[in-house]
């Protein structure tokens, strides 16, 4: 345990935080040629070249400029800093509408939004501040000759909106982030300097920062041309009391009179259409926003471009003390998530490009001559193929038994349900079972749980929003309710899956302990062992059947209300990619140990990686037909597809086709490489056969 | 020393109904282990062309209707807002859309505003005028481009031909051909933009004959096919304007695949393709185009591409990986080519050519580029000496080309009278155990001197040689369009030449491989055919690599 904590924290210590900090640091420092350049053309006016060049080179120099540039750096510290705070290498999916909103209500998603929303406010004080002229406070003194002699406070409506605009975009950053996990960081397959990386992804950012803006800026002048009176009315009333005040200190000699904010008076007012649709206010808000949004994209672009560079871990070493930070050592930990992705990329990259360290990986150790390093990685590469394995047969299982109690339920309403709710059990009972101690949390739902966060801290808010758990029917303490009517799983339908052999094998450790004791009321000790399904069909409690008829009646209820079902229904793919959501891990992997092994035919001078070839190859062919099956399930689409290019990274739709094609490829390399030699290998005739299909290049 | 056309044995005079190879007289009819001969004969009368079609239809729609809005109606929506605004003929809206979509896909913006220029009619004059002007700009701001990289102005059909490994594209019956790196299996693209896939193995072991046919909408003017490596499948082809990835399933019974089989890769700006490459050992592919100054890298299971950028060259038109993985050469339209290191994918510029590179290949162990340049009738090498992990500005790459073999024009005296040879080189093929290299001469046919394919004899360690080993002939009246060495050649190596006529023909050189023999090709090859080799020629050393 000891050691696991030290590993994380070295690593968080010396490699992430310098990490963070470095791509900190070139934001901030970028920041300065994006200021220019947005003070350039905020203030763009094409019949006076020289006085725009002038008076921007003025405003750049001059003190007050200096004062929103640091509070902008501010800013991009802040929004580096939530970048790092955020940040997830598995993203999280959300299987449904509900779960969605679960996610963007979550606490602290809150903070996030609210952050970047007070972020946005700032960022866009500063932008009017830039612009000067129109823009530059929120009160102006509107002299009304007619009516009082007094100076009159107005409110300066353009300035408000500028403002309005800076928190609209904030917000919907904050937004868009969690639909299209924007704080999700993936790796590429390509491994490019951090220069050319960021000199190929900039244009794409610019282009995605001024087409987001200008989407944010259609909908927030729909929203404020309907609800702009709201922010109006209210910003009056309270900077009435401030103006007020302000006014009777200056103006201590003058008699108390109401000073009002006087929005309709003012002639600058926005509530028309034509008003709103001024050319130049309009290129103005859409600068500022585009500004905004570049700066806050550049930050994140730059973490990721940072956080994701290879880091090359040593394959053994001399000293004792640095034993812990050593490839064997890390690979086998869990936590923060990050150490071991970037563990695993070096080991792919190691296996492909660098044949010394290959032959480090084959060496034996000096007393005792055990292939330490090659047993520590293999075993480690396995596990992770083992686990996927199991997952998807899991996943197929419940789809596919679901499939049959389709046709037994009764009552076409159900057919939604069904479906969902058949694959959620599965998915939830695969995951708490977690086979490995340590394995990969890999509850795709769990966003908010930070690579750094253990598992344990799973907050009772996000459970039910989880992708595993994401059916209102499949809550716990309905499932409680018919746990003991298992055998009678023909009534509903999510419980027949139950009875798929491989659930059943591991079901009872899951749910049955705690079913009973929570029907017989008495405390649940310990997840014992099960009790058998025949017991329970011995005796059927009144209540329980009462019960079941209850929940099947609510089902019917909700399931009839278009609302609720537009909330549940699953999210088309969402379940297929969310099982597939660390696939890269598993990438990795195949290409690790399928390059090993190619390399191992000519350079593994003690024959240590023959001994796991039959393992790793069962376990390959083992995979492969799981990953087959899993697309040929009928939700599954064959091909990927694509969205819209924004700063949401979307490689995690795709992440089960790149695994598909690698895990192909990776078999191929093996059984390209030995050849004929690989019927010297002990495997079972299926494997065989299968295997035969490879070498004749029939897959 | 350098290797030259004089010192090679003059080529036989026979001219049979086969192609002739000088080194032993075996039979050149393809000789596949256990299976039938793969001699594939596509006569050129019997393929129409895909494209002809397609332009009557265009012109026979033209007459039909000639409006403003469907004749641009294709070619952007603006127009649509445009031209709603006037009085548009009604009946000529319903006539044929998608006909008018197809003929006008390829128009884009300087079509529109032509089309908007050139019907003053139906606009206001405002319009007319500011798209003429805007049209005078772009076509002035074009020729500027185009002065600089002059090959902007070809169409796109001639851009392929003319950055094709093939003589004589357009008029080629073969548009392309591509072995399997690991079976016995072939892909031949043709001229009526269909490919056919052939199996001769199938052919023998079960006797339908299934060759699938690929056709797909969007696979026109292929220039190139390869097969991915590790995988029994798929297949990539560069056409007209994207670049399709077809998965064959090779268990498959069904002579027409769907085209639901196939990948479409396109990105904006990327056409025509005129080269493809697949890595070796991974799932990168690799795309060229001649308009896009980007090498595109395709993760292709995910169909997400990386464009990688570098100033100078104005396009890219032949890209070839090394055997080994470790670099790719892609060579420009102008006089500029790249070697590309993939580990980081940092590239190594070599300007300051006489032309653009026409074709390049890499010995099986990745270390040296041979690689022709246009204008040129010489071969130059280059040596890789560093360890293929390291990026290559910190490696000390090769310095210089050298020069290691030249085919300028010479007579050889055959018993028949004299004949010419030597000429400019189309394309370079070295086969997989890099002991022989074909060398496809583009030759002159006025001045006498018909294409023809020279092989050498290669030998990589320890020193890096070339020996002339003869010549490679057709019938009487054709010649080589297109060439490459078969992977999968127990016995040596085996050449598939594609000929003006239509045929293809394998030649096969039968050799002990001096090198240590391949993993996993079960031991050392028999020796099926006598090695005639001529004896005059064998102690000959034509170009000896000292190495210092």
């Amino acid at each position: 345990m000891f050691s696991s904590d030290q590993s994380c924290c070295w690593f968080v210590r010396k490699v992430i935080c310098w990490r963070a900090v470095a791509s900190m640091a070139w934001s901030v420092l970028l920041l300065l040629p994006t200021t220019a350049l947005f003070v350039l053309l905020i203030r763009f006016s094409l019949f006076h070249p020289i006085l725009w060049i002038s008076e921007c080179l003025s405003l750049l120099t001059s003190a007050s400029a200096i004062f929103s540039f640091i509070l902008l750096c501010g800013v991009v510290l802040m929004v580096g800093f939530f970048n790092l705070e955020y940040y997830t290498v598995v993203p999280s999916i959300a299987c449904s509408k509900i779960a969605l909103l679960g996610q963007v209500l979550h606490p602290r998603q809150f903070v996030h939004s609210l952050v970047h929303c007070i972020m946005g406010v700032v960022v866009a004080w500063c932008c009017a501040f830039t612009i000067g002229g129109r823009y530059r406070s929120l009160g102006h003194s509107c002299t009304q000759d007619e009516s009082s002699s007094g100076p009159e406070m107005c409110l300066n409506e353009y300035h408000l909106v500028l403002l309005l605009v800076g928190a609209f975009i904030g917000y919907s950053h904050s937004l868009v982030g969690v639909v299209y996990n924007m704080n999700y960081v993936s790796f590429h397959t390509m491994q490019q300097y951090k220069y050319l990386r960021f000199k190929g992804a900039l244009p794409l950012v610019v282009k995605a920062s001024a087409v987001q803006a200008l989407y944010c800026l259609r909908t927030f002048l729909l929203l404020y041309f309907f609800m702009g009176y709201a922010p109006r009315a209210w910003i009056c009333k309270t900077l009435d009391l401030n103006i007020n005040r302000l006014t009777s200190q200056y103006y201590l000699n003058l008699p108390p009179r109401p000073l009002d904010l006087n929005i309709n008076s003012s002639i600058h007012s926005l509530d028309s259409v034509s008003s709103l649709l001024d050319l130049s206010l309009l290129y103005h808000l859409w600068i500022s926003g585009t500004f905004l949004l570049l700066t806050w994209y550049i930050t994140v672009l730059l973490f990721r471009i940072f956080v994701t560079e290879v880091y090359s871990f040593p394959v053994q070493s001399t000293f004792t003390e640095d034993a812990h930070q050593c490839l064997p050592k890390v690979i086998t930990g869990t936590q923060p998530m990050i150490l071991k992705f970037l563990a695993l990329q070096d080991l792919a990259l190691l296996s492909q490009h660098s044949p010394s360290r290959r032959l480090e990986v084959f060496s034996l150790s000096q007393p005792g001559g055990h292939p330490h390093i090659w047993t520590a990685l293999s075993k480690e590469c396995l596990s992770l193929l083992s686990d996927l394995t199991e997952r998807l047969v899991a996943h197929h299982d419940t789809v596919a038994t679901n499939g049959r109690a389709k046709s037994q339920s009764t009552g076409g309403n159900k057919r939604s349900t069904t479906s969902s709710e058949g694959s959620v059990t599965s998915v939830g009972m695969e995951d708490m079972k977690t086979p490995r101690p340590g394995a990969l949390i890999r509850t795709p739902g769990s966003v908010f749980l930070r690579s750094s966060v253990g598992a344990g801290l799973r907050t009772p808010l996000t459970i039910p929003f989880t992708p595993d758990l994401d059916s209102p029917f499949s809550s716990p303490a309905l499932r409680r309710l018919t746990g003991p009517l298992e055998p009678q799983g023909a009534l509903s339908p999510g419980f027949s899956s139950i009875q798929s052999p491989h659930v059943m094998r591991r079901g009872p450790k899951l749910w049955s302990a705690s079913t009973d004791s929570q029907l017989n009321g008495s405390p649940p000790p310990s997840p014992g062992p099960a009790p058998s399904p025949s017991q329970a069909q011995l005796k059927p409690s009144f209540l329980v059947t009462f019960l079941q008829n209850r929940k099947d009646q609510v089902k019917h209820f909700l399931a009839k209300r278009m609302l609720i079902m537009y909330l549940f229904n699953k999210l088309p793919e969402a379940s297929s990619q969310a099982l597939f959501a660390d696939s890269q891990v598993h990438i990795w992997a195949l290409q690790g140990l399928s390059h090993l092994v190619a390399a191992s035919f000519s350079e593994d001078q003690y024959g240590i990686v023959q001994t796991t070839l039959p393992t790793i190859l069962s376990t390959l062919l083992l995979l492969q037909e799981a990953v087959d099956r899993h697309f040929k399930l009928p939700h599954t689409s064959s091909k990927p597809g694509h969205c819209s290019c924004s700063m949401g990274d979307d490689s995690y739709k795709t992440l089960r086709f790149a695994l598909r094609s690698t895990l192909k490829t990776s078999v191929y390399r093996i059984t390209a490489t030995f050849g004929g030699h690989l019927h010297a290998v002990q495997m079972s005739a299926e494997h065989r056969k299968r295997l035969q299909h490879f070498l004749e290049y029939k897959e | 020393m350098m290797c030259s056309l004089a010192l090679f044995p003059p080529p036989l005079s026979g001219d049979g109904e086969t192609s002739q190879y000088n080194e032993s007289n075996t039979d050149p009819s393809v000789w596949f282990e256990d299976s039938p001969a793969l001699n594939l004969y596509f006569p050129r009368e019997s393929l129409k062309p895909h494209s002809r079609q397609e332009s009557s239809s265009k012109s026979a729609f033209r007459d039909h209707c000639e409006t403003l809005y469907t004749r641009s109606a294709g070619a952007w929506c603006v127009c649509l807002s445009l031209s709603r605004t006037h009085a548009i003929p009604k009946p000529c809206l319903f006539t044929n859309p998608h006909l008018c979509l197809s003929a006008r896909r390829d128009a884009g913006l300087s079509g529109l505003l032509n089309e908007i220029a050139n019907s003053s009619a139906e606009v206001p004059k405002w319009l007319g005028v500011s798209s003429s002007c805007v049209l005078a700009l772009l076509r002035w701001v074009s020729s500027f481009h185009s002065s600089l990289f002059p090959h902007l102005t070809l169409s796109s059909e001639e851009m392929t031909a003319e950055f094709s490994q093939v003589l004589d594209w357009s008029d080629c019956a073969v548009r392309s051909f591509a072995w399997h790196p690991h079976t016995q299996k072939c892909a031949v693209a043709l001229s009526d933009d269909s490919i056919k896939i052939y199996n001769p193995k199938r052919l023998s072991l079960s006797q339908c004959a299934t060759t699938p046919t690929l056709k797909h909408r969007l696979q026109r003017s292929v220039a190139a096919l390869q097969w991915k490596p590790l995988c029994a499948s798929a297949l990539a082809v560069a056409c007209h304007n994207c670049l399709l990835v077809w998965h064959v399933d090779p268990t498959s019974l069904s002579t027409r695949p769907s085209s639901g089989c196939a990948q479409v890769l396109s990105h904006p700006g990327h056409s025509p393709v005129t080269s493809v490459a697949w890595s070796p050992n991974g799932p990168l592919l690799v795309s060229a185009s001649p308009r896009d100054t980007a090498m595109l890298v395709w993760d292709v299971a995910v169909e997400s591409c990386v464009p990688l950028h570098r100033v100078g060259g104005g396009g890219v038109t032949y890209l070839s990986w090394s055997p080994d993985g470790s670099r790719v050469l892609a060579a420009t339209p102008s006089s500029l080519f790249r070697v590309w290191e993939t580990r980081m994918w940092t590239c190594e510029r070599w300007p300051s050519l006489k032309g653009r590179c026409q074709s390049g290949c890499w010995s099986p162990d990745g270390s040296r580029l041979l690689f022709s340049v246009q204008g040129e009738t010489v071969i130059y090498a280059l040596t890789f000496t560093d360890n293929p992990g390291m990026p290559l500005m910190m490696s000390g790459g090769p310095k210089a080309a050298t020069v290691v073999a030249d085919l300028s024009e010479t007579t050889l005296n055959t018993p028949d009278g004299d004949i010419m040879v030597g000429g400019e080189i189309q394309s370079l093929a070295w086969d997989p155990r890099g002991e022989r290299l074909a060398v496809h001469v583009k030759g002159d046919a006025g001045a006498g001197r018909p294409a023809m394919i020279a092989v050498f004899k290669t030998q990589i360690s320890p020193a890096f040689k070339l020996l002339p080993c003869g010549f490679v002939q057709g019938e009487a009246g054709t010649e080589p369009r297109l060439m490459q060495f078969n992977p999968n050649y127990q016995h040596g190596a085996q050449l598939t030449v594609c000929w003006s006529n239509g045929k293809i023909t394998h030649v096969p050189f039968c050799f002990m491989s001096a090198g240590n023999p391949q993993p996993g090709l079960g031991g050392s090859p028999s020796l099926p055919l006598t090695q005639g080799r001529p004896a005059d020629y064998n102690n000959q050393t034509l170009y000896t690599e000292l190495i210092s």
